[in-house]
């Protein structure tokens, strides 16, 4: 039955019967189904075209991120700087290639830290049943409840100092905006964990695997977690999105890293006020958030398609 | 109804006070000591410190300043801000009603775009407007609210120059020409956070109308010869709104932090800009009553949420 109809819309029809089909390795045939979803192959290709300018592209555009050049400010896209200047006529390509780096890394930090959380809290609500199961699932639901907004900012006004003072600027900022944005994302994780750990821990071969013999922690790891896993992938693609615009968030506001660090969201934060002048300022890290946040999301859903097929939001 | 209102009125206060207990426990974790000045000061000889910590309850045991640190806050006697100089609680309550009546507008809008949108995709499921509708909706939920308030500040404030990008509490003028001025200035901050949350919410009502309008009842109601227009709204939507309530109440802290970033952009004056601020000017008694209003806003909605729920499928407040 899984993968007979998919759950979006902007997948192409349903696949056609397989009567002839080969035998296919369940990954085989998760790629055969996210091969139909043409958006997110396309977002795939445009995702890694991405990361892959944001690792490399500092080699080749050797240009430094802060080199002040004040006779050319504020400069539209030229030859010599393809993404123009800011106010202190600084490279806007160097400083994006630069940025992503650090957007990208404070996303996959942040999906791991809420997915290593998610997975922990799930699996140990969805194997114990009773009290312990109640009250993980009691405060899953109120850290779901919390204006998790208010509260991050509250949590870097507090901890930024003293954090900077032992780690360094740099490096305690980017710990601290991690484990706070992973903090306040593993909520949906640990739910889906722990469905799936209900319904798979009553399977027949969970079931074998126990009269076999199997101790708890093997039947965890061995039996139902991995079948757990696909809902698990799809939700870790969708946190990094949640997490890079988290990060945005925080430097748009002026609170995330420091201004020698331009991440993308600081990069928009300088340039929202000289949006009358010089928009080419905000538009480019602007679009580059917004085309990562789409390219994964589209790369979720296809994945959603391929890994989880019965499920529709 | 009433037995369900008061039910969920006490599974309120778990939530709240759980709540508090976290902002108390980052409150309290948080290094840093009140008295870091008088310790450097050599006018105040450390006998005086440690009597006036004593007499502030500084070093009572930690329950001890939690209860009281709760009762003072649900009392509503939340300090004296640094900078403003005025009670904080006047200064929540001067702002509170321009944060309420952008979100409230912006979920109205919200709403008025994914209901019908949602609805019209789910019945003609794979169709070419299900395509495009997906697909804007993606879009919609993949951009940040920063960038489409930006963008939108470049096309229709500095492009066409038809809306002002300041949002101003005082306005100069009298009769209808004071209510447009008003409309005018609140109409982008409301579609940023209108569309975001309106495209989140298509794809909920999709998906939600998807599974229900296969069910048996439908094509009962559809037997009997009911026109299909009423078959949708009396019979599909009102089932299908069910799980969309419980998404949407979900939602809730996303649409604070949005609305947090959108006065930030248009200058509303509102308890978000009051929360930027207040830690850019490191003013920490606002901060904390901000964040416990926000939290507090969060449940309150999730009770109006829990009404809905109640009303929309009534067997959940019989039982």
């Amino acid at each position: 039955m899984a993968g007979s109809t998919l759950a979006s819309a902007t997948a192409d029809g349903a696949p056609p019967a397989g009567a002839q089909r080969r035998l296919v390795s369940p990954w085989g045939e998760a790629w055969r189904r996210f091969r139909k979803h043409r958006l997110a192959v396309a977002s795939a290709v445009v995702l890694s075209v991405i990361v892959l300018g944001v690792l490399v592209g500092p080699l080749f555009w050797t240009v430094p991120i802060d080199e002040i050049d004040f006779r050319a400010r504020l400069q539209g896209p030229s030859w010599a700087h393809p993404l123009g200047t800011d106010d202190l006529g600084q490279d806007l390509l160097a400083r994006m290639l630069y940025g992503g780096r650090i957007s990208l890394a404070v996303g996959f930090a942040a999906m791991i830290v809420a997915v290593v959380v998610g997975v922990l809290v799930g699996s140990v609500a969805g194997m114990s049943r009773g009290a312990l199961d109640a009250v993980l699932m009691w405060v899953t639901d109120l850290f779901l409840s919390l204006p998790s907004l208010p509260l991050l900012l509250l949590i870097i006004y507090l901890f930024r100092e003293p954090l900077r003072q032992i780690v360094g600027p740099e490096v305690g900022i980017f710990i601290l905006i991690v484990a706070v944005i992973g903090g306040f994302n593993w909520m949906p994780v640990a739910r889906l964990v722990r469905a799936q750990f209900f319904s798979l821990r009553e399977k027949e071969f969970v079931e074998a695997a126990r009269a076999l013999g199997a101790s708890k922690r093997r039947l965890v790891m061995r039996h139902i977690l991995p079948n757990a896993l696909g809902p698990v992938i799809v939700a870790a693609t969708i946190d990094v999105a949640a997490a890079i615009i988290a990060e945005s968030t925080l430097s748009f506001l002026g609170l995330g890293f420091p201004p020698d660090i331009p991440t993308w969201g600081r990069i928009l934060f300088d340039a929202k006020d000289n949006l009358d002048f010089a928009p080419h300022w905000a538009l480019f890290p602007g679009g580059a958030i917004f085309l990562t946040v789409l390219t994964i999301n589209f790369v979720g859903d296809g994945l959603r398609d391929a890994l989880d097929p019965r499920r529709v939001i | 109804m009433t037995q369900y209102l008061i039910r969920r009125l006490l599974i309120a206060i778990p939530s709240l006070l759980g709540i508090s207990i976290i902002l108390f426990t980052v409150l309290a974790l948080a290094p840093g000591d009140p008295f870091e000045e008088l310790a450097t000061n050599p006018a105040i000889p450390p006998e005086v410190r440690l009597q006036l910590r004593a007499s502030l309850g500084l070093d009572d045991p930690v329950h001890v300043r939690y209860i009281a640190w709760l009762t003072s806050m649900l009392r509503g006697q939340w300090g004296f801000s640094f900078v403003s100089r005025i009670d904080v609680d006047q200064l929540i309550l001067q702002r509170l009603p321009t944060t309420l009546l952008v979100i409230g507008s912006s979920q109205v809008v919200a709403l008025l775009i994914a209901l019908p949108v949602g609805v019209l995709a789910a019945t003609r499921p794979y169709s070419l407007f299900d395509k495009v509708a997906n697909t804007l909706a993606f879009v919609g939920f993949s951009l940040p609210t920063f960038f489409t308030g930006l963008l939108l500040i470049l096309f229709f404030s500095i492009y066409l120059d038809w809306l002002p990008f300041v949002y101003r509490s005082q306005i100069d003028a009298t009769g209808w020409r004071w209510v447009w001025e008003h409309i005018r200035q609140a109409i982008m901050p409301v579609m940023v956070l209108g569309l975001a949350q309106g495209a989140a919410w298509t794809r909920f009502v999709r998906s939600a109308v998807l599974d229900v309008i296969r069910l048996d009842y439908v094509t009962t109601a559809r037997s009997k010869g009911l026109p299909e227009g009423r078959v949708i709204t009396r019979h599909v939507v009102r089932t299908a709104l069910i799980p969309v309530v419980t998404l949407v109440a979900l939602q809730m802290p996303a649409v604070f932090g949005g609305a947090i970033v959108t006065e930030q952009i248009f200058r509303v004056p509102g308890i978000g800009s009051l929360l930027i601020t207040a830690i850019l000017s490191n003013d920490t008694p606002v901060i904390m009553a901000v964040t416990f209003v926000f939290s507090c806003l969060v449940i309150l909605f999730n009770l109006m949420a829990d009404i809905i729920y109640g009303w929309l499928d009534p067997r959940i407040s019989y039982s």
